[in-house]
């Protein structure tokens, strides 16, 4: 119980004065709108009034927690996912669920198809010298340049070739998850040490003995660590892959076609959603972390 | 080595282009798998060039041998050429989007962050609130808040600014949080027991034990920024930056110019994390990951 309300309160806290602060901001946005309304009609507002009205308003410039809140219940909870049409039952494009998964189906393929090659590339850096003196120092230096940036031009050539869809989506998470997977499971898969080495080599194991014993087992600590950085990074990039193309669906569409027309509930109903998916992604992945290391008998 | 030689002739019964290329390939991995054995002098430098160089060479010859169209890839000569003919152009974006809006970004989200940090570290209350929220919007997709502060700060400069600071503020202040508590309770009561006070054990302890962290909130955030500045272009900017001037540039097809920028971004993302790499060097030499030991 105490360790409970010692770690859950002093979150409250902070997320009760972010709330605070945001619905404050939200009046101060929202004012000027409201004011030059009422002057336009040449009525007078009172203080009350005034309050009321920055907290309901169509188009804020930023909406109170409470508007988003409604927003994304009634996009998720109050619409249907599916709905007929033309006798065929076809996805609903006003429900959030909708958009998530069209989101989310490509991070998730992108995330695979990225952490296996990242795997197998690290295997590779790890037993041949000369695939960690050409390789390594390229990977590192392709992190510094702003994948993300290009990302959109990527999704646009590949659409002038005629791949659309799941695939290019997918491509541009699967690079952004490679990275984090490579460094990590190279630097796991060289973290047993000098005396454990040596002990598996007065046993005369073999190279592949010793990868399957040993360095295997050792990395999956740092293989976890990154892969939770890395499906953060596809879920981004998904996102960011969304945003050239003018696609309808998906996240990345929302917050595009929201910006378009000025709804900014919509965007930070999007906003929220994407979040929530981070959010239960990489808790998906710390279980699935805290399951297998305690197995392994290597939680601490 | 055989084998090599067979899979060339078989691949050049179908394809003698295809044979090329597998010819190149493999004989520049022959000659860096030979350097790596060999430990040739400076190796360590010359596989990697190598093999850079393959990969342009492989890239070039790819494009002129299969006449792929330059709309869908343009070959590295003509990145090249494009960046020769437009240097004034690029240069005006550079100073747009990276000096502009990256580079001030960065700074002060950083800076704010680490003030920031130096306030949560004073308080164990604020630390148990504040980190796990912290570490919670730094996995979100704050790229996706770059349509909200376009809208609020307008198509300039101060827009992409407000994106920078947003996308670098968490990432810098965990890693920063992280490093202030890095020194020891016995090397405080050390200075405890010198009669130091808050600011020398700050000064002389905690912030060089931090170096390390920030470092490495430093470097995470150098391509953040970037990202920031680019992306935020995309939702809204002047007739000039990168951002804009590849969405413009894709319209038009001319993609040879696009990749221009993509070398811009490029370089200027290495050069700020070199930066950053190198001051970490010359500043946290006593630490372990910079000893050379191979394992």
């Amino acid at each position: 119980m105490r360790r409970i309300t010692g770690a859950v309160l002093p979150v409250l806290v902070v997320v009760g004065v972010i709330v605070a602060i945001w619905y404050a901001a939200a009046y101060n946005m929202n004012r000027a709108w409201t004011l030059d309304q009422a002057e336009r009609r040449g009525l007078e507002v009172s203080a009350g009034e005034l309050f009321t009205d920055t907290m309901w308003q169509e188009r804020p410039r930023l909406p109170a927690p409470h508007q988003v809140a409604i927003e994304l219940w009634n996009t998720t909870a109050g619409e249907a996912m599916f709905r007929e049409r033309r006798g065929e039952l076809r996805p609903n494009p006003r429900s959030l669920w909708f958009h998530a998964f069209q989101t989310l189906a490509p991070t998730l393929l992108g995330f695979v198809i990225g952490t296996l090659s990242g795997m197998f590339l690290a295997v590779a850096i790890v037993h041949n010298r000369a695939m960690d003196m050409s390789v390594m120092p390229w990977a590192i230096a392709s992190q510094t340049i702003p994948i993300l940036a290009i990302a959109p031009i990527v999704i646009v050539v590949l659409n002038a070739i005629g791949l659309v869809g799941l695939v290019p989506k997918s491509l541009i998470s699967a690079y952004l998850s490679f990275f984090p997977v490579v460094v990590g499971m190279v630097k796991g898969l060289r973290s047993p040490g000098a005396m454990d080495l040596d002990l598996l080599r007065t046993y005369s194991a073999s190279r592949a003995e010793t990868f399957w014993k040993l360095r295997l087992p050792a990395s999956v600590p740092f293989l976890f660590a990154s892969l939770k950085v890395g499906i953060a990074a596809a879920l981004v990039g998904t996102i960011v892959a969304e945003l050239p193309t003018g696609a309808r669906f998906g996240l990345g569409a929302r917050l595009l076609t929201g910006s378009y027309y000025g709804q900014t509930i919509q965007i930070w109903s999007a906003l929220f959603m994407a979040a929530l998916c981070a959010a239960v992604l990489v808790s998906i992945l710390g279980f699935v972390e805290r399951t297998t290391l305690r197995r392994m008998g290597l939680d601490r | 080595m055989g084998g090599a030689v067979l899979a060339v002739v078989l691949v050049a019964i179908l394809d003698w282009r295809a044979a090329l290329l597998l010819a190149v390939w493999l004989g520049a991995w022959a000659l860096n798998a030979w350097m790596a054995q060999a430990s040739v002098a400076g190796a360590r430098i010359l596989v990697p060039v190598v093999f850079g160089l393959t990969l342009l060479t492989l890239w070039e010859l790819a494009v002129r041998l299969f006449e792929v169209s330059p709309v869908i890839l343009p070959a590295p000569s003509a990145i090249a050429l494009a960046f020769a003919a437009n240097i004034p152009t690029l240069w005006v974006d550079f100073v747009q989007t990276i000096l502009r809006g990256a580079l001030v970004g960065y700074v002060l989200g950083c800076g704010i962050a680490f003030l920031a940090a130096l306030a949560i570290d004073r308080s164990a209350f604020l630390q148990k609130g504040l980190l796990p929220v912290g570490n919670f919007i730094a996995a979100l997709p704050i790229v996706g808040t770059a349509p909200i502060l376009v809208m609020w700060y307008g198509f300039g400069p101060s827009s992409k600014v407000a994106v920078v600071v947003a996308m670098v503020f968490f990432p810098m202040l965990v890693n920063a949080v992280q490093g202030m508590k890095e020194s020891d309770a016995i090397q405080r009561d050390l200075m405890h027991t010198y009669a130091a006070n808050y600011w020398q054990t700050l000064l002389k302890l905690r912030l060089p034990t931090a170096m390390p962290f920030l470092f490495n909130g430093l470097k995470i955030c150098s391509t953040l920024a970037l990202i920031g500045a680019i992306v935020a272009e995309f939702f809204g900017s002047p007739t000039v930056g990168m951002g804009f001037r590849i969405k413009i540039e894709v319209g038009r097809l001319a993609m040879d110019m696009v990749w221009a920028e993509i070398t811009v971004a490029a370089l200027a993302g290495s050069g700020l994390y070199g930066l950053m790499a190198l001051m970490e060097r010359q500043l946290t030499f006593w630490h372990p990951s910079h000893r050379s030991v191979r394992n």
